[in-house]
């Protein structure tokens, strides 16, 4: 029973994060239909910025600030530079740019930093605090549930109770007529992106202390969990990466406590197969004739 | 016909490179060795990608299955004779047509953005299956693969590298006769039916799902038999050399040669090979410190990769093959221009 609290509250922080992540690409998804498969090295990039910036300046937080901002400006920068030519051809020229942007972010990142395992500071302990005798939550997953919540409710706001927000949703749900009616679409496409990114810097941050540490690739296998988590909830949905992440990171957590955590990998690929061939547009969509 | 002539082209091409291989040092027959391993799985990926329009990011751990296979089997029987290696690298496709049948049943039911993610999330358990069964895979560390140095009858002298070359490149043609005979085949033409329309196709009564699955577990065998072959060249087996970036690395190969192009393939595999040693003749020409040097050799060429693949999906969506073809084109209606140029100027005398 201790065993499993202790396994709940890790499973929940766990996926607070992949919900940050998942949420990053249904942003992207929403927009632009392309699935942005060069996030996890993206947030790696951020995560590498904030490591220079708190080694330079000696606070976590300068460093924090650091990676958001650089996750808005390599959003917006990759959107305009490179992105902005595949939009409307196949899917598979999209898929194929971000896995070239993969490869030239990680050959990059080796290149200036190498290719060890970087200690990666968390701001507070990551001991799990004891309550009656029972570890329950560390400090490090009260910040990450409080960071992710802030950053959801923010979003939610953006996107409800601001013009920008609106002109968002147009520009994504009818590109044509938000054209027409005077909405920069361009300009929004690029707003979309830079924030996404800035949310998968946000869980680079979050997810990389609570792993072997800082490494070209360390974000390779959370991206496909987070995608995982994305297609639980169905890609077109905000909420359902909220909950689709928890999902994933309660039963990720199990498997890997009660099995191995050698086996989590497999435990993903597994979860994406089921939800996939059983409910393909994820398990909240509705009944939805198939388009051809 | 066509058979005919492919035959004779393969036959052409190997006799090119058997002499080619006694011209060749070592070290650029171990090359020419890799270049022909990695041609067979590119091959087989150009089909499935660029001809029945499947996308595939998990062709590195199918390759990782021939690869195991054939360890498995070389350091349990290698020893019984000289055709074991054979044996071993047919099983090695084998199972890895078995492994693509499974990934290919689900794959035909996935489209876009969510196959690609299923075939990553394939790619990234390599690692995992290997620590997970520890005492069969060895972890981290892999497995060591026992192979039987050339024949005897060749002489006492004979390359090492040389025999791998002949190996590789018997490999490679065999999988490319077959491929190309695939494609002009009526199989090929409704994979392509089924690539440009999926509707169209089962209303001419073409099983839409039967073909891709078939599609996947052409291109599985082929990447089991590149894996295998990578296996025996290197005399070892890691999770470390079928990653992430291997899966990467073979969609950039398609991708550069043109896909769906069997021609682009050999451009492509040979790309891979060549493109990490100029980089690294390049940085050595440099001065550098050692720490600097060490980290460019292994990043470099992945940051060239990554750029190039960005680069020829922007510009060039044919790639090589379609450059080339576009180019032989030119050239073909600037001789028929310049033809009828001069047929008018002796009519006109």
């Amino acid at each position: 029973m201790e065993r499993f609290v202790f396994l709940t509250f890790d499973g929940l922080s766990k996926g607070a994060v992949y919900a940050a992540f998942a949420l990053a690409l249904v942003l992207i998804w929403r927009g632009t239909r392309i699935v942005n498969f060069a996030q996890g090295a993206m947030a790696v990039v951020t995560a590498y910025a904030a490591y220079s910036v708190t080694a330079a300046s000696g606070s976590y937080w300068a460093g924090f600030a650091a990676a958001l901002l650089g996750g808005l400006l390599l959003g917006a920068l990759i959107e305009r530079g490179v992105m902005r030519f595949v939009e409307q051809a196949p899917h598979l020229n999209a898929v194929t740019v971000g896995l070239g942007l993969v490869l030239l972010l990680q050959g990059v990142l080796g290149m200036i930093y190498g290719n060890e395992y970087r200690p990666f500071a968390a701001p507070v302990g990551q001991e799990a605090l004891t309550v009656g005798g029972m570890p329950l939550v560390s400090p490090f997953d009260l910040f990450v549930f409080g960071t992710v919540l802030a950053v959801m409710v923010l979003l939610a706001l953006l996107f409800t109770r601001t013009a920008t927000g609106l002109r968002m949703r147009a520009a994504a749900f009818a590109p044509e007529v938000s054209r027409l009616l005077g909405v920069d679409v361009n300009a929004t496409l690029t707003l979309g992106w830079a924030l996404a990114a800035a949310v998968g810097a946000l869980a680079g941050m979050l997810v990389i202390p609570t792993g072997l540490g800082l490494h070209p690739t360390a974000m390779d296998l959370v991206f496909v969990t987070a995608f995982t988590a994305a297609v639980v909830g169905g890609l077109d949905s905000p909420a359902g990466a909220v909950v689709g992440g928890l999902a994933v990171g309660l039963v990720l957590s199990y498997v890997s406590g009660y099995i191995g955590s050698d086996v989590t990998p497999l435990a993903v690929l597994a979860l994406l197969l089921v939800v996939l061939l059983v409910r393909p547009g994820g398990l909240f969509a509705g009944v939805r004739a198939r388009r051809v | 016909m066509t058979l005919l002539r492919h035959l004779a082209v393969a036959a052409v091409a190997g006799v090119a490179l058997f002499f080619a291989t006694y011209q060749l040092d070592p070290f650029r027959n171990y090359q020419l060795a890799t270049a022909a391993a990695y041609l067979c799985a590119v091959a087989g990926l150009t089909v499935l990608v660029g001809q029945s329009g499947q996308l595939s990011l998990g062709h590195g751990a199918l390759m990782a299955v021939g690869a195991y296979t054939v360890a498995l089997l070389q350091n349990a029987y290698g020893t019984t004779g000289p055709w074991m290696l054979a044996v071993s690298l047919a099983a090695g496709a084998l199972a890895t047509t078995l492994v693509g049948a499974v990934i290919g049943l689900a794959a035909a039911r996935l489209r876009g953005p969510y196959l690609a993610g299923v075939t990553l999330a394939v790619a990234v358990t390599v690692p995992a299956i290997a620590t997970t069964f520890d005492e069969v895979f060895n972890g981290d560390q892999g497995l060591p693969v026992y192979v039987d140095p050339p024949p005897a009858a060749l002489g006492r002298f004979f390359p090492n590298e040389r025999w791998q070359a002949w190996l590789a490149l018997a490999a490679a043609l065999v999988t490319m006769v077959l491929l190309a005979n695939l494609v002009r085949s009526r199989f090929g033409r409704t994979l392509r039916a089924v690539r440009d329309d999926e509707v169209a196709a089962s209303l001419a009564g073409i099983s839409v799902a039967r073909v891709q699955v078939l599609a996947f577990v052409v291109s599985a065998a082929c990447a089991g038999l590149g894996g295998g072959l990578l296996a025996v060249l290197a005399f070892s087996v890691s999770p470390s050399a079928f990653s992430l970036t291997l899966s990467l690395f073979l969609i950039l190969a398609i991708v550069v040669g043109g896909l769906g192009s069997l021609a682009g393939a050999v451009w492509g595999s040979l790309l891979l090979v060549l493109l990490p040693q100029v980089t690294e003749s390049v940085t050595d020409q440099l001065t550098l410190s050692p720490a600097v040097a060490q980290r460019l050799q292994g990043n470099l060429p992945l940051a060239i990769f990554g750029l190039t693949l960005i680069v020829v999906m922007i510009a060039t969506p044919g790639g090589l093959q379609g450059l080339i073809r576009r180019g032989a084109r030119a050239l073909a209606r600037a001789a028929r221009g310049l033809a009828t140029s001069l047929n008018r100027r002796k009519v006109g005398t």
